[in-house]
């Protein structure tokens, strides 16, 4: 099977400042992708040379089976864009802005309206129909701009930080929106500062910093590059730390209390070593508990930006509307 | 191919003049500028008004294409409209044409009106009704175009308006709206050469006042010939602004 897109090199220059640096990837078809990165990166870059709005310095994609720099109105066809900010008419209502959308992209008269009729009615936009865009609110706005982007029957669509801005229901509506278009064999292309957004709706990712690619994969592979995990055991009574010293040859050990935790690669050999434990100084084991590393924790390992930065971003919360 | 550009200049054009030109300000001020224009005219020098009104003709397709669509593009340009269309399947230049159209329907609106006036109030008479038309369609066209052209090139909505005063000022002076252009000195008649109000004020004057000479087929040609430059600058520029 073919893939949506294939970006070989893919290079943009601003003054002579790489803004996106020979990056290659590709995109499955149906499958989400997802570009995280933190400001600045190269993520909005990126879409806009795939979807025709700026020429690449260097390299080219395939997209949807057109080369961008050769077919880009093919690419267009079945392409559908929902920009970092939601930009369709303030002036023209809900439904006529559907409407315009179906013109330009070409949709038969007679299947206009039905698209638009069960557009809104999934995005819940149905009762607000008749009203003017300017006057919606940033969630709705969102949602509608995410509408327009599939009124043609888009393949492949492509979404710019979808969920900044909005509270945290909207987002949540939104991202459950996302997920369903999954599932209607569409293939999603989206940008996100927000770690949790790319690990619950993506199923590859990639990270991008200063316009490279550090790393694709999934995000269950992603975070086994951190490979350490936190076994947390709690006795019935305090601990001494001479007594935990025996553990250490597994990892690092954090004795607090009753508490022992215990950072190791070898689950295994440390629940076993837990046990022996407990059994040779008659301690009884109250409850165990281990977490997984996060994707944040492997995002901070992979590119050395903290996660603190990504945070601020996060509360910031960017420019949108 | 052919039919779907034709269609999406179609609906570009009707969604901007939905959305931008016939807001109830914007067709008040389509009726008033002319009627202003011409009751300033004829209040100073009754007599003289017929003689002026092919100019002021001009002179309200001038500013009734340029002020608007100048707006209407670096408006959409800034909050990202604009982008709108580009992600669409069509041309920059399917999508100039509907900008220039949807101008130039306004400018047709508002030197239409100004016909009337001169007409209804003035008693001019039109004297080629025909080529009187095809002269006025070319003038908004090729005004429009010229709109379309300084909207590209710039970035803010002022910069638009202090760039089209560029134009539109010694355009009037210059180009026939008061003065003939031959009773000018030499060195300014060539300046009017360049200028497409030129041309569309001889062309009005000659299918509304009475002799239409064989000029009158080198105003047309002229006049074509700068809406088709202004057109193919103009889709360079808004190409020149992806890279
Ligand atoms: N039109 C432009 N002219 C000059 N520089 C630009 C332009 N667009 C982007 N850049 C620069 O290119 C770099 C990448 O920008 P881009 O918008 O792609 O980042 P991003 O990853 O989308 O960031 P954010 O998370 O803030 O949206 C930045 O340094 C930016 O300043
Ligand atoms: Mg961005």
């Amino acid at each position: 099977m073919q893939n949506a897109i294939e970006a070989s090199s893919l290079t943009k220059y601003y003054n002579d400042l790489p803004a996106v640096d020979h990056i290659s990837f590709n995109v499955e078809k149906e499958e989400i992708f997802g570009f995280l990165g933190p400001n600045g990166a190269g993520k909005t870059t990126t879409i806009r040379m795939l979807v025709g709005l700026t020429t690449p310095s260097e390299g080219t994609a395939i997209v949807n089976g057109y080369d961008i720099r050769e077919k880009i109105v093919e690419v267009k066809r079945h392409v559908g864009v929902v920009p970092e900010t939601s930009n369709l008419y303030d002036e023209l209502t809900v439904w006529q802005n559907l409407l315009f959308m179906s013109r330009l992209y070409h949709v038969p008269k007679q299947e206009r309206k039905t698209r638009i009729r069960s557009l809104l009615k999934t995005f819940e936009l149905w009762d607000r129909r008749q009203f003017k865009f300017g006057r919606l609110s940033k969630g709705l706005k969102r949602r509608v701009t995410v509408a327009a982007a599939l009124v043609h029957d888009s393949d492949i669509v492509f979404l710019d930080e979808p969920t900044t801005g909005l509270d945290v229901i909207s987002a949540r509506s939104l991202r459950g929106l996302l997920n369903e278009l999954k599932k209607t064999g569409i293939t999603v292309f989206l940008t996100t500062h927000y770690i949790e957004e790319a690990d619950q709706l993506c199923d590859r990712i990639a990270i991008i910093v200063n316009g490279k690619i550090v790393k694709i994969a999934t995000p269950e592979s992603m975070k086994s590059v951190v490979n350490t995990q936190v076994v947390e055991a709690s006795f019935d009574s305090p601990i001494k730390s001479a007594i935990a010293m025996g553990l250490e040859a597994l990892g690092e050990v954090e004795v607090e209390g009753c508490m022992v935790r215990l950072f190791t690669k070898d689950v295994s050999s440390a629940i076993e070593a837990l046990t022996i434990l407990s059994k040779e100084h008659r301690l009884k084991i109250e409850y165990v508990n281990m977490t997984r590393p996060s994707l944040e924790d492997a995002f901070v390992k992979l590119t050395g930006v903290a996660s603190d930065v990504m945070k601020a971003e996060k509360e910031g919360g960017g420019r949108q509307s | 191919m052919i039919v779907e550009e034709l269609e999406s200049i179609w609906y570009i054009i009707l969604k901007d003049l939905r959305a931008y030109y016939f807001k109830p300000p914007n067709i008040s001020w389509g009726i008033l500028f002319p009627l202003v224009l011409a009751l300033a005219f004829t209040l100073r020098n009754p007599s003289g008004f017929a003689e002026l009104s092919p100019g002021l003709i001009a002179m309200a397709a001038l500013f009734g294409t340029t002020s608007m669509e100048a707006i209407v593009i670096t408006f959409e340009k800034r909050v990202g409209a604009l982008e709108r269309l580009m992600l669409a399947p069509i041309s920059l230049r399917t999508i100039l044409m509907g900008k220039i159209l949807s101008g130039a329907i306004f400018g047709l609106m508002i030197a239409g009106t100004m016909t009337l006036i001169s007409i209804g109030f003035m008693g001019n008479q039109i004297t080629s009704p025909a080529l009187f038309i095809i002269s006025l369609l070319l003038t908004v066209l090729t005004l429009s175009a010229l709109g379309a052209l300084v909207a590209v090139s710039v970035k803010e909505v002022f910069e638009a308006q202090t760039l089209s005063n560029y134009f539109r000022f010694p355009m009037i002076f210059l180009c026939g709206v008061f003065l003939p252009v031959e009773a000018m000195p030499m060195p300014l008649q060539v300046l009017a050469h360049v200028l497409p109000l030129t041309y569309s004020v001889d062309a009005l004057r000659q299918t509304s006042m009475g002799s239409v000479h064989f000029r009158l087929l080198f105003d047309i040609t002229a006049l074509v010939l700068f809406l088709l430059t202004f057109l193919i600058l103009a889709t360079r520029l808004l190409k020149k602004s992806l890279e």
